[in-house]
């Protein structure tokens, strides 16, 4: 209001200002037209370039490929879905790449919540930021540098092996691999909530838990696990989708494992059938959905 | 809490081996770029830096080090703008769908890399390619910027919430434009919440893989993809070591500009 009333600007010439002021006062006095201008750009982009993408994506997992010809059939019909649901392949791969999924998750949060805990309740505040900072550079490091990291060690001859006692005795690549180093890729997905959760968690209520009696087991029943659950969903969510998606270290510590990326990945390379691999793609989108859906009343995709 | 003894050396011990963990596999990488064993025997037999003089004069890698700068400037600066906007939005106003706006900008990042990739692939096929227009670097660009826009959003959105619109109200009351008042009060307020963005931003598209594979045009190749493609190949084995290396050295770099940056605790990684 005040700009529109206000004619002194505040310096430089008021021939410049004038249009600049009375286009600022003319849009202050219009919320939605700004608002308009903000989401013009992004929502454009958001919906045109990523929704308009997925729905082509949906779209084409109804069409099918010509045998003979190769050429897409832009037909709609359920046979690619048909063959994923009948084939027994795709179900085993499917089951494989949740479970997995599912392994990844239970051992990070095995290995995140007493590191998380320890960061948030025992360490002395002032070493806690440092240790948060050496849970964090390994982020930056990159993704494939890691997953390489766990090659070189897992490789015939290389340090698991020397552990071992010699070449071929440590476990080498294959399906336990690559839980490994998924868990091991994602663990700081995991710490770090449940480290925010707890931190927000005041000394005091565990005082006050130990000081009515309840011993340490009890407390973290009843005082501790309230809190870190809500940040575990939350960490969940990235250790599980970031499993269910990924095919690059299954190719790189998995030996001949395949995971429904391996799955998709193939079917748009070497087999050239984009339906079939859209259609396979579906399986882990409904699978996140399902699982947002099922975690949002626990709240915790407010952390996110 | 008042913990036994025994149970803070259990918690104590629990840490030193989840560090263990996440930073022995990172070490043998850097001490194997010194490994004068092709095949990376372990212990190492020999020592040298031979491999690092190779490394540095790889036509390759410095070309795909150039193309994942050049997609990750161009992905960022996208992103900041939009972000920044939504996060506008977002914080400011509220309208119908605000809530689906907030979840369709962490869509991308919330769905599997592949789902997105191959998402827009065959909307770059199926739309773009009739049109002439083929996959290259700009691509690229387009599926990085998609998926980076939510740490930018994150961000400024975090900033906004904290300062609130006094400010800019007041500056308002003092006769200032809406220029003025952004260039004088809300940009400074945001700026290091923005340079902290642009940087997870960075970090996110220099590291991308899945969603590049997709949308890649022929030749375009980005640091991880050329690495991905020599990581099988048991003759540049020493020289993705040390490409390997050199990455672990500079993942230093970001923590540090990030940590001065960022307030909160996590760096805005998450």
């Amino acid at each position: 209001m005040a700009s529109s009333t206000l004619d002194r600007p505040a310096g430089g010439g008021s021939a410049v200002r004038g249009p600049v002021r009375r286009l600022s006062a003319w849009l202050h006095r219009h919320a939605g037209v700004r608002l308009a201008a903000l989401l013009a750009a992004p929502l454009f982009w958001l919906v045109v370039a990523y929704l308009g993408a997925l729905a082509v994506l949906f779209v084409s997992a109804l069409w099918t490929v010509n045998g003979f010809t190769g050429e897409v059939v832009r037909e709609p019909t359920l046979d690619n879905f048909r063959t994923i649901v009948t084939d027994e392949v795709y179900r085993t791969v499917a089951l494989r790449s949740v479970g997995v999924a599912a392994a990844v998750t239970v051992i990070d949060t095995l290995i995140a919540l007493p590191m998380a805990f320890y960061m948030a309740k025992v360490a002395r505040p002032r070493h806690r930021r440092w240790l948060v900072v050496a849970i964090l550079t390994p982020l930056w490091a990159s993704y494939l540098v890691k997953a390489y990291a766990w090659r070189v060690l897992l490789a015939n001859g290389g340090p698991v092996d020397w552990l071992f006692g010699g070449p071929g005795s440590g476990p080498g690549y294959g399906l336990g691999a690559t839980v490994l180093v998924l868990a091991y890729l994602w663990l700081p997905y995991m710490i770090l909530p449940i480290y925010a959760g707890l931190e927000r968690l005041p000394d005091s209520l565990l005082e006050a838990s130990a000081d009515l009696g309840a011993r340490a087991g009890r407390t973290f029943r009843k005082v501790v696990l309230p809190v870190v659950v809500p940040s575990v969903i939350a960490g969940s969510v990235f250790t599980f989708s970031l499993s269910l998606g990924d095919y690059i270290t299954v190719q790189i510590v998995g030996g001949k494992t395949q995971l429904i990326g391996n799955l998709v990945y193939v079917n748009i390379g070497a087999a050239n059938n984009l339906p079939f691999a859209a259609a396979l793609a579906t399986i882990p989108v409904l699978i996140m959905i399902g699982y947002l859906v099922a975690v949002r009343r626990s709240g915790a995709l407010e952390e996110l | 809490m008042t913990l036994s003894r025994s149970a803070r050396w259990l918690l104590r011990g629990a840490m030193a081996l989840g560090l263990a963990f996440i930073y022995l596999p990172l070490t043998i990488v850097l001490l194997n770029s010194f490994n004068a064993d092709r095949t990376f025997a372990w212990p190492p037999p020999r020592w040298t830096t031979g491999w690092w003089a190779r490394a540095w004069e790889n036509a390759g890698a410095r070309e795909a080090l150039w193309t994942s700068v050049q997609a990750g400037l161009g992905a960022t600066a996208i992103a900041l703008l939009l972000g920044t906007l939504v996060a506008f939005a977002v914080q400011r106003y509220r309208f119908f769908g605000r809530q689906a706006v907030s979840l369709l900008v962490v869509l991308p990042i919330a769905l599997p890399g592949i789902v997105t990739g191959i998402a827009l692939d065959t909307a770059f096929r199926s739309v773009l390619a009739p049109l002439g227009i083929g996959k290259g670097l700009f691509s690229v660009i387009v599926g990085h910027a998609t998926f980076c826009v939510v740490v930018v959003y994150n961000n400024v959105l975090a900033r906004l919430r904290r300062s609130g619109g006094n400010l800019q109200e007041a500056s308002a009351d003092l006769g200032a434009d809406g220029w003025q008042t952004f260039r004088y009060v809300t940009f400074p307020v945001l700026r290091s919440a923005l340079l902290a963005g642009g940087l997870l931003a960075f970090g996110l598209s220099f590291d991308e893989i899945i969603v590049t594979t997709f949308t890649a045009g022929p030749g375009v190749q980005t640091l991880p993809i050329w690495i991905f493609s020599n990581l099988f190949r048991p003759n540049q084995a020493p020289v993705i070591n040390v490409v390997a290396a050199v990455l672990i050295v500079a993942s230093v770099v970001p923590i540090y500009l990030a940590q001065r940056l960022s307030d909160t605790a996590s760096g805005g990684r998450l």
